[in-house]
């Protein structure tokens, strides 16, 4: 049966009729069109489906709608408008971090979780921040160059 | 089948609802939807209460409750790395649990509650006599973690019962281990794990415990080897290891399954044993 779940997506606060046990990564991609977040395994393990939930990175495959209730979610949709972003996403390019792009979404926001936290990562930081994400084309070297890029570059946002 | 999911407020509207009904009982879900998981976009299969316990205030916290810290059953892994009365050496095996993303929002309840035997947080519940508090309408009680777990997924929770607390002690452990075995660093179920604790003061081992997971139904101790071991010098204590080493072989069960073999298990977790006591406890 339906119920009505209030939350803060993306900032703004919302009101959505739904399944209590729906997967919030299927609320985001078929109900209400945020299609950053990418089912991977559905099961927690690759990481493609991270949200921020009240800051802290989450897989939304794993996470049923009824306990979004209150909290804030923000999706890549979101973080794509703020500075941190475009950090990232400069040094993303510049490491050459993306190939196929499908795990990117996730990678950025537990690049934005982990740096939230800890702005100065050693490389040991960043492999354990990133270590629920699970990329098959670039190697991760070049991932992992990309968030401690970021870190230098972007001094003070975090 | 219909599902009704129901949102307490309070722990008495929790255990009121739970003396009602049967209910399934969800925390941070991160269990409970892999192994309910169906397909993209359908919902989890599962079906009658399901009973949200996660934000619970009476479940929540972690706090020093004399010579133990209190934990609060949905209190996160992410919140027990982070929290400065949780003991680095405990810190270990919450940090080896699922990823990031899994530690901040599955339970150490949820982890106790599921009883899987390769749950990471269960051989330390184990090493340190943890003891957890079971709460129901009808009343309280202390169950010692030793007789939570009956088997695989069954625990010695009544249907009624919610699990709200777990005590465990600060001991005064100077060192340990905790070595986790799986096909990734990250996100592995555990084919085998091991933990060890010691205080050595004064060159003696004044107190030494192992639990070894997922090498039997549920958590291995084996209190004759632990005895044996208290009391030596720490130089003494490579000397006895294959008498340690027998008990703990005579007691391990492991199995052959998807994730390992009975073989492999059996070799690996007596050799991190070995290495506990022939280069930690010595150290």
């Amino acid at each position: 049966m339906k119920g009505l779940v209030r939350f803060t997506l993306n900032g703004a606060p919302v009101a959505v009729a739904t399944e209590p046990l729906r997967r919030t990564l299927d609320l985001l991609r078929d109900d209400l069109g945020l299609t950053a977040a990418k089912e991977g395994c559905g099961e927690g393990e690759c990481g493609a489906c991270a949200v921020l939930l009240d800051g802290r990175l989450a897989n939304a495959c794993l996470l049923p709608a009824a306990l979004l209730e209150g909290r804030s979610v923000l999706t890549l949709e979101g973080f794509r408008t703020t500075p941190r972003f475009a950090v990232l996403k400069e040094c993303f390019e510049e490491a050459g971090a993306v190939q196929c792009g499908y795990c990117t979404p996730g990678m950025l926001l537990a690049a934005e979780a982990l740096l939230s936290r800890n702005p100065h990562p050693s490389e040991r930081d960043v492999r354990v921040g990133l270590s629920g994400n699970l990329c098959r084309c670039t190697g991760y070297a070049a991932i992992l160059e990309a968030v401690l890029d970021a870190a230098r570059k972007g001094e003070g946002l975090w | 089948m219909t599902v009704r999911v129901l949102r307490p407020a309070t722990l008495a509207e929790a255990l009121a609802r739970l003396a009602e009904s049967r209910c399934t009982v969800l925390a941070g879900g991160t269990d409970l939807l892999v192994r309910h998981r169906t397909a993209a976009g359908a919902l989890p299969d599962l079906s009658g209460d399901v009973l949200l316990v996660g934000r619970l205030d009476a479940l929540r916290g972690i706090a020093r409750d004399g010579g133990a810290l209190r934990v609060g059953a949905a209190a996160t892994f992410a919140e027990l790395l982070e929290s400065p009365l949780v003991p680095d050496l405990w810190k270990e095996p919450f940090a080896s649990v699922g990823s990031p993303a899994v530690r901040n929002v599955g339970t150490i309840g949820g982890n106790a509650a599921n009883a899987s035997p390769a749950g990471d947080s269960l051989p330390l519940l184990a090493a340190l006599d943890g003891v957890l508090l079971l709460q129901s309408a009808r009343g309280e009680r202390m169950v010692p973690f030793r007789d939570f777990h009956l088997g695989p997924g069954r625990t010695a929770l009544a249907p009624d019962e919610l699990l709200v607390a777990l005590r465990l002690p600060l001991l005064p452990h100077d060192r340990g281990v905790w070595w986790k075995v799986g096909p990734r660093r990250a996100n592995a179920v555990s084919k085998l794990s091991f933990l060890g604790l010691a205080a050595v003061e004064d060159g003696i081992v004044r107190d030494a415990r192992m639990a070894l997971g997922a090498v039997a139904p549920t958590v291995v101790r084996v209190p004759q080897a632990e005895t044996l071991l208290a009391g030596l010098r720490a130089v003494d204590v490579p000397a006895a290891a294959d008498r340690v080493l027998a008990l703990l072989s005579e007691a391990i069960r492991p199995i052959d399954d998807v994730r390992s073999t009975r073989a492999y298990r059996r070799e690996v977790s007596l050799r991190l044993a070995r290495r506990f006591l022939e280069e930690v406890l010595p150290r």
